[in-house]
Formats: C-alpha cells, structure tokens, sequence
C-alpha cells in the first residue's frame, strides 16, 4: 500500500494512503443506494425500479470517479472521508426517491429530481478545490473580504425582487428559476474568516485577560473591553439573525460556530462560557420580546397539547414527524413501507425522521455513525495538519457538519426548539449539497497536505535532515 | 491548539451521544406511548391502505371499500356510502379521523383485526392472499329505510325519528333519523383538510345531523304511553277493554294544576271505557287509571317493557336508556299515566311496546347486524333472536291490540291516517307537551294487527301538530313498505 519506490528518510513511517480501502468502501456506498432504491421499489410496487440501475449507477459512476481522481490529485488524503460522504449522498438520494416515488403520477418513471445533477456539481467542486487550492492557507489572505460575503450571503434573502420566502421563513433568493439558500454558503465563508482572524488574533486574546477575583481565586477572566468587541459583534449578528430574519437555526449554527472555533484558538473556556450567558440572555429576551420566538418555543415543549398542534403554524409537523419516528421503532417499517410522506419536508429537515421510520433506530443509529465517524476524520485532520490556520479550518469545518446535525435532529426530536435547517449530504436542495461536498473539498486538501509524505532527502546518510512539521 | 481540538472532538461525541440516546428512546422505549397519543392519525393512514369489508343490507353493499389507487400504485380504499343519508344513523361513516356507528361498533371485524377471524388471517397469510375484512350483514330493510327518510323529508323541515322492528324477533328494520348526512363529502381520502372541514360544519349545525334520534334521544312519549299504563291496569286491576273509570274534562289534583283532555270531553263528563279512551285518547281517565293502578305497578310495567334498564341495551350500538321513575305524588303520576311529567323514552323503546303487544306480549331482545360472514361467505356469528322480557300476558296483549285497532278505526279513531285499506293496523297517537309551544307528535303500532310483521314507533320533533296529523302518515309509510 505504501509508496515504497524510493527510499525513506530514516525518521519518516512509511506514508499510508489506502486508497484500495476506500475504493472498497465507496463501492459498499454505492452497493447501499442502489439496495434501497430497490427495496423502496419492492415494496411500493412489487418490482424492482429501473431507477435501481438508471439512479444507482449515475451515482455508481460519480462516485468512482471521484475515487480515481482522488487517486491522482490527492493520494495521501484521509481514506475514510470520501467514502463516508458518499454513503450519506447515496443514503439521501436513495430516500429522495422513495419519496418521489409516492408523489409521482408513475413510479417506474420516478427521479431524484435535482439531486444526481447537484451531487456531480457538488463533486467538482469539491475536486476543483482539491486541485486549484493547493496551499489553502492562501485564504488567509481574505480575512475580512471572507467577512464581509458571508455577511452579504446572510443579508441577501432579506432584500426586496430577489429574496424569496418559503413557507414564512426568508432564506432563500430567487433569480429566474433557480432558488438558491445562500446561508448556506455563508458557513463557509465565516469558517474562513474565522480561521483566519483568530490566527491572528490569538495570541493577544490568549495571554491578555482580565481576572475577576474572589480573594484569591480567579473566578473568571474576561478578556478586556477591546478584545471583546469580536464576541460581541458575533453575538450581535447571532441575535440580529434570529429577531430580524426570524431564522434560528443560522442564528445558533454561527453563534455555536463562533464559539467553538474561539475556543480551539485560545483554549479559553471562559469566555465560552461568557458567550453562552450572552446568547441566553440575549434569546431570554427575545423569547419575550418576539412571539415568534415564543410560538418555536410553545411548540417545543407543549408539542403534544392538542390546541398546540391543530394552531396554523403549530406542532403538527413535528409531531407527525416524532409519530413517525415512534411507528419506525427498533428496526423500521422498510423503505417504501412507512408513511413518511405524512410529514411536511420529508426529503429535508425531516429526511433524518424519514431515515428513521423506514430503517428503525438501527439505521437511523448507522446513518449518526457515519455522520460522526466523518466528523470526527474531519476532527483528525486539523490534529494532523500544520499551522494554526489549517487547523481552525478544518476543526471548524467539522464542528459545523456535527453542529449541523445536531440542530437539525435535535430540533425533530425536541432535544431542542425545531428550526430549519438542513442535514449534511442528505437534505434534498441544491446549496447545502454543494456546501457539503465544498467543505469536504477543504478538508481532504489539508489532509492530503498534511499526510503527504516530506520530500526526500537528498542524501539519505543522515548528514541533511529535512525537518518535519 | 491540539488539546483544544481534541476536547472539541470530545464535544461532538458528547452532542451526538445525546441524539444517538435521544432518538433510541424515542424509538425504542417511548414508541408505545406515542403511538397511542391521540395525535397519531396513522392507525386511520393504515386501514386506507387495507381492504376493509362492506356493510350490506337486503343483500346489497350499503357501505363498501374501493381501491381508487392508479393501476400499478399501492391501493388507497375510498369508503363509499350507496343511498346518500337514509341509512348513516345506522351505518355511521368511516372517516379520516374517526368513525361513528356499525362502522365504529364492528370497526374490528371490518377491518379484519377481530380475533375471531385470526384463524382465516393466518390461511390467507400462508396462501399469499390479501387478507380482507369481515362483512356485516344488518337487519335493515332498504325499502323501509327509503320509506321512512322519504316521509320525514316530506314533512316540511320537520326533525324527527323512526324505528321498525319486526315484532317476532327484534329484528331493527328500519331506523330513521331525521336531518342526516351523506357520509361521502366526510369520508374523501383525497382531500382530508375538505373531509375534516365538512364533518366540523356537521357538529355545529344545530338540526344535530350526528345525533341518531332513533337510539340516543329521549322524548316526553305522550299519549302513546296510554298502551304501558292500559297493560299496566289490565295485568294489575283485572280491568278489560270495558272497564270504566270518571273521565271529567277537567281533571283537578289535590295539588297542582288540573288536566285537561285534548278534544275537551272524552264521554260528556261521564266514565269512559278503556277502549273508547285508547281509541279517542282520554287523559283524564287515563290520569286516573295511572293513579288507580299507582306509580310503582305503572314503573314495573313499564321496566317490563325496556324502561329503566339496569344495564343499557346495545343493537350493538348503544341506545340511551328511557325513565319511568315510580311516582308518589298524583299530579305527578296522573300525568305519568299519559306519557308526560318525567317518562322519557327513545323512539326505539316506545317500538319495542308496539313490538311487545304485537308479539303476545313477549318484547324481543332489539338487534341490527344480522350476520357476520368473512370474505369467503362463511358465517362467522349469526344474531339469534332472544327474549328481552314478557311484558304482558298474552291475553292482555290481545285486549291491547284490539283497543289499538279501533284508533285506526274512523270515525272515531285518533289515528286514522295510519290505516292501510285492507289490512288490520293497531296503533297509537300521541301529542306530547314539552315545555315549548310546538308539541312532540308521536305514533306507535304495528301491522297487520292478526299476524304482525313490523312495528313501529314515529316521533316528529317540535311538529307542532297531532300524531295523526304528522306522525302517522309515516308510520303508515313504513308499515306498508313491508305489509303491502
């Protein structure tokens, strides 16, 4: 497995690229996606789809692909991350068209809609990063540019023509035909400019403090007043985004983001701990400012109240959602065999409640594995990287993919208010795939930076040493 | 910094060990309480998805299933309802949300889950076939059933109910009630939002389509309670058709306001017959008759007709239970002895005296599903007719009935309207007080009076009229659809 063509430098462990093992699992991926589609199939029909074979392999076919181009344009990257994104991609497609399946006029003639086009969009994008971003710590470069767009990004759908609202929630902008969610992308752009700001930041906020004292002991310590004006800018826009665009779901992915990535850069719980009264007490006055707020937050605990669920806006959809879920049970009704077309957005916030129903807490438990186990590549990867910036970078990316997740199934399964947003690689929509496969492209760059072996030396007597890391 | 990403990491695990706990208990340990909340619609989302057997009447599908799934889908069964209302306060209607009536009573065996039809369930999952609710075969004769909603819908706006029992075995043939509804807007799978609205429009409509006035609304019975407290004074007194008792046109209480009769004099002020009281319904003999006999004898007579149940009587649907408490004072007990002051009754209960006289006396147990058969036909439970009481002899039923044949006797009759040329009815009028200025009007009776094959009982709510007027054109209606 390991390049063994050239001899080593003696400190060097042979470089591990296992890129036959992720070949091997890609397939499994693929294996898994066109199996459901035919099990949906069987059991809405009887018979076997077409879509088993006209879906399954297009995504067969992206899939390799992309493994043979990782082949060449990033050997040494981390072997599991491909595959796991594309077990969750085929996942998601194979549950997409179960849904449509029901929807459509004709079953045998039934599609993934968008999704295939978007997965193989997403796909070279992810590839065009991987080739073009050779160093990414070149985006240090657009600290406050990234700033600034991720800022645009987010105020977009609030303008008047091209903003464009879906059932009550403004996050969408219209242009022609194609909508498009650019909160989305927004996530990457703020990953970035956070990356980035904190690298040069942290230093000055890591030393310089403000102790708050009991007698002897350190209670806290604050940063100063000066430092502190990036929490509070990031609170401001956290806040702003859950009055003004009435979306808390964004709202708590940056804030959470902004946290988690303060604390990796300056190894301060403190003021994790500062930023989280401020967002409480921040949300705490929203909660009674703002009925829309109240009404999320009356739905989350009085879900099962019947006034509750039968209000225009009210619990219907998460109930029905937590029904599902229940009538799942340990091992699922069987794709195509449940009623997850009961739920209102079953390929997207919902898919994970969908999952649920149809493959029982046994597949929905496979499917979080999956998700954690690339989360935590994700995670692997800033460890293994060089520099404080690709590690921000790549320990934020992840951290969005796990908060992500957690804001989406917590929110169906009332660990927290319900709020839209959509899960990694599976919700159907075009920008969040594309954002996904983005990220991934970043991560599996720094990883393959990060693994790639050191340039030989020249002499391999010991007498020039290359210094690694 | 990697001490920091690596508690970060440590985090992530932690966030998705909540949800991982979270999503298994959901699923796992609190799956059986959630299914069982009210909020889970989906027991009705599976049984769209299932064959659900037909409810049939004379032989035909009143109530049947249908795959309105495109060819090549998995079926969605559309409930349909033939003869629009006339049949749903028995039938019910099997909606989205809920289901009323046979279809809620026998809901198990329709929909195959009954636990007598387990041994076919198994077959027909070893044989591969789809396994098919029972069918419920009823006791309602659709011509008595069109009769009586044709009549009712005839009489101007006029609420009301009607019940047809076959005398010999208890068998319900017809029951009415009047507005109804036609379960199909109700029962749409296609448009649930539609069904949902047109059902909750149903519930606030204040002429009550929902309510079966048959089985589950107590009217003041009025004169047609004169049958009970007649048997009452012949079981009890000896008394026969002849036997006299002081019908004044005034009748004074010691307390209380007095009674009046209807048509003012019942014999000139002077005692008056049984029969010619029955026949030209006398209240003040009547009244006096109640208090001669006294209030526990009239209450026992009429607990052996079905009053005052110790447990409620179900068809299987369940019928509210009729009072005629024991009275102590005589204003009060007079006015019993004609139906008023506290008796109450169901239009089934006042059939079932009809039914009782028309029987020699005995009252047969009332039922509706005749049989239960599976999907091959074979019988599964077939309703045996029963004895519910002997209320009479079969001697004063006898006296009965030829007291209720002259009501429909001219001139002199009160019920005339009820006669069938050529046929023998026995009959009773009846026009009840009920604390408006629109009276109840009743008729009971059954047909021919020699051999009778149908009974009946008629109310027309807040009529207004007499019972000969209004209610026993439909009676009559209902007893030639089966006599002629």
């Amino acid at each position: 497995m390991s390049d063994t063509s050239a001899p080593e430098a003696p400190t060097a462990l042979p470089p591990v690229k296992r890129r036959n093992a992720e070949l091997v699992l890609i397939v499994v991926a693929v294996l898994i996606t066109m199996m459901g589609i035919a099990i949906a199939g069987l059991n809405l029909n009887g018979r076997v789809p077409a879509a088993t074979w006209t879906v399954g392999l297009t995504f067969g076919a992206f899939a390799v692909a992309a493994h043979a181009a990782m082949r060449f344009v990033a050997p040494y990257a981390d072997p599991l991350i491909l595959p796991c994104a594309l077990f969750l991609n085929g996942i998601g497609v194979a549950m997409i068209w179960r849904l449509n399946a029901v929807e459509s006029e004709n079953i045998e003639s039934a599609g993934v809609g968008m999704q295939l086009v978007w997965t193989a969009l997403g796909l070279i994008f992810c590839f065009l990063i991987i080739i073009f971003l050779k160093d990414p710590r070149v985006l240090q470069r657009y600290t406050y540019v990234s700033a600034l767009i991720a800022l645009v990004l987010l105020a977009l759908p609030a303008l008047p023509v091209i903003g464009h609202e879906v059932y009550g929630a403004r996050l969408w902008i219209k242009i022609g035909p194609i909508t498009f969610q650019p909160s989305e992308f927004a996530k990457i752009a703020l990953v970035i400019f956070l990356a980035s700001y904190l690298m040069s930041k942290r230093q000055v906020l890591q030393i310089v403090g403000k102790p708050i004292k009991v007698g002897r002991f350190t209670l806290i310590e604050l940063p100063r007043a000066r430092d502190l004006a990036p929490i509070l800018v990031g609170w401001l826009i956290a806040i702003g985004m859950l009055v003004v665009l009435r979306d808390l779901g964004t709202s708590l992915l940056l804030f959470g983001t902004f946290l988690a990535m303060l604390y990796v850069a300056t190894q301060r719980s403190s003021w994790v701990t500062l930023g989280l009264v401020m967002f409480a007490g921040g949300a705490t006055v929203a909660h009674f400012l703002f009925w829309h707020v109240r009404a999320r937050v009356n739905i989350w605990i009085n879900a099962f109240d019947n006034d509750v669920y039968e209000a225009v806006g009210g619990s219907q959809q998460l109930v029905q959602g937590i029904v599902g879920m229940a009538y799942g049970g340990l091992f699922g009704t069987g794709l195509g065999a449940g009623r997850p077309t009961d739920i209102f957005a079953a390929d997207s916030d919902f898919i994970l409640a969908s999952i649920g129903e149809e493959l029982g807490v046994t597949g929905l438990l496979a499917v979080l594995m999956a998700l954690f186990l690339l989360v935590e590549r994700g995670m692997r990867v800033a460890l293994a990287s060089t520099g404080t910036f690709n590690k921000l970078l790549a320990s934020g990316m992840a951290f969005v993919l796990v908060y992500q997740t957690f804001i989406v199934l917590g929110g169906v399964s009332r660990v927290i208010p319900l709020t839209g947003s959509t899960t990694p690689f599976m919700s159907a929509g075009g920008t969040a795939l594309l954002t996904s496969w983005i990220m991934m492209g970043i991560l599996l760059r720094i990883s393959d930076n990060a693994r790639r072996p050191a340039p030989q030396a020249i002499q391999d007597e010991g007498a020039t040493q290359v210094i690694r890391r | 910094m990697n001490t920091t990403i690596r508690r970060l990491s440590i985090f992530c695990l932690f966030m998705f060990l909540v949800l991982m706990v979270n999503v298994t208990w959901i699923q796992g340990l609190q799956a059986p309480a959630i299914l069982e909340d009210p909020l889970n619609k989906r027991q009705f989302a599976e049984q769209i998805s299932a064959p659900r057997g037909p409810i049939q009447a004379g032989g035909e599908n009143i109530a049947y299933s249908e795959n309105i799934a495109e060819e090549g889908r998995s079926p969605r069964y559309q409930r349909i309802y033939e003869g629009g209302q006339i049949y749903t306060p028995i039938v019910g209607s099997f909606r989205n949300f809920g289901a009323s009536g046979i279809e809620a009573v026998t809901d198990d065996l329709l929909n195959g889950s009954d636990d007598r039809l387990a041994v076919r369930n198994f077959r027909d999952m070893i044989t591969g076939r789809d396994p098919e609710g029972a069918q419920v075969q009823l006791t309602l004769v659709p011509e008595v059933q069109q009769a009586g909603y044709d009549a009712f819908a005839g009489l101007g706006g006029r609420n009301g109910a009607a019940v047809a029992l076959d005398p010999k075995t208890g068998a319900i043939l017809g029951a009415i009630s009047y507005p109804s509804y036609d379960p199909t807007p109700v029962v749409d799978i296609n448009n649930p939002g539609d069904s949902t609205a047109a059902y909750v429009q149903l519930e606030n409509d204040p002429n009550k389509p929902l309510l079966n006035r048959a089985l589950n609304e107590r009217y003041p019975p009025g004169s047609t309670f004169k049958v009970v407290t007649a048997a009452a004074v012949i079981e009890n007194l000896d008394a026969t058709p002849d036997s006299t008792i002081a019908a004044p046109d005034l009748l004074e209480f010691p307390s209380g306001p007095p009674l009046p009769n209807a048509m003012g004099s019942c014999n000139g002020g002077q005692p008056d017959t049984l029969a010619h009281s029955i026949q030209i319904s006398c209240n003040t003999s009547f009244a006096n008759w109640a208090m001669e006999v006294g209030g526990q004898a009239l209450s026992d007579q009429a607990t052996a007709f079905g009053f005052n149940p110790e447990e409620q009587l179900t068809v299987p649907l369940s019928v509210v239970d009729s009072y005629a408490p024991a009275e102590q004072d005589t204003s009060i007990l007079g006015r019993a002895g004609i139906g008023q002051s506290n008796v109450e009754s169901t239009p089934l209960q006042m059939a079932m005296v009809a039914a009782g006289v028309a029987n020699g006396g005995e009252v047969m147990r009332p039922y509706v599903v005749d049989s239960v058969r599976d999907s091959d036909l074979s019988v599964i439970t077939q309703t045996s007719p029963e004895t519910h009481s002997q209320a009479v002899s079969a001697r004063t039923a006898d006296m009965l009935t030829e007291m209720m044949v002259l009501v429909t006797t001219p001139p002199e009759g009160g019920g005339t309207n009820a006669a069938i040329p050529g046929i023998e009815v026995a009959g009773k009028t009846g026009t009840a007080e009920n604390g408006t200025d629109k009276t109840h009007n009743w008729f009971i009776g059954f047909a021919p009076a020699d051999d009778p094959q149908i009974a009946v009982a008629v109310v027309v709510e807040f009529g207004g009229g007499s019972g000969n007027e209004l209610a026993a054109p439909v009676a009559k209606a209902l007893m030639e659809a089966v006599v002629l």
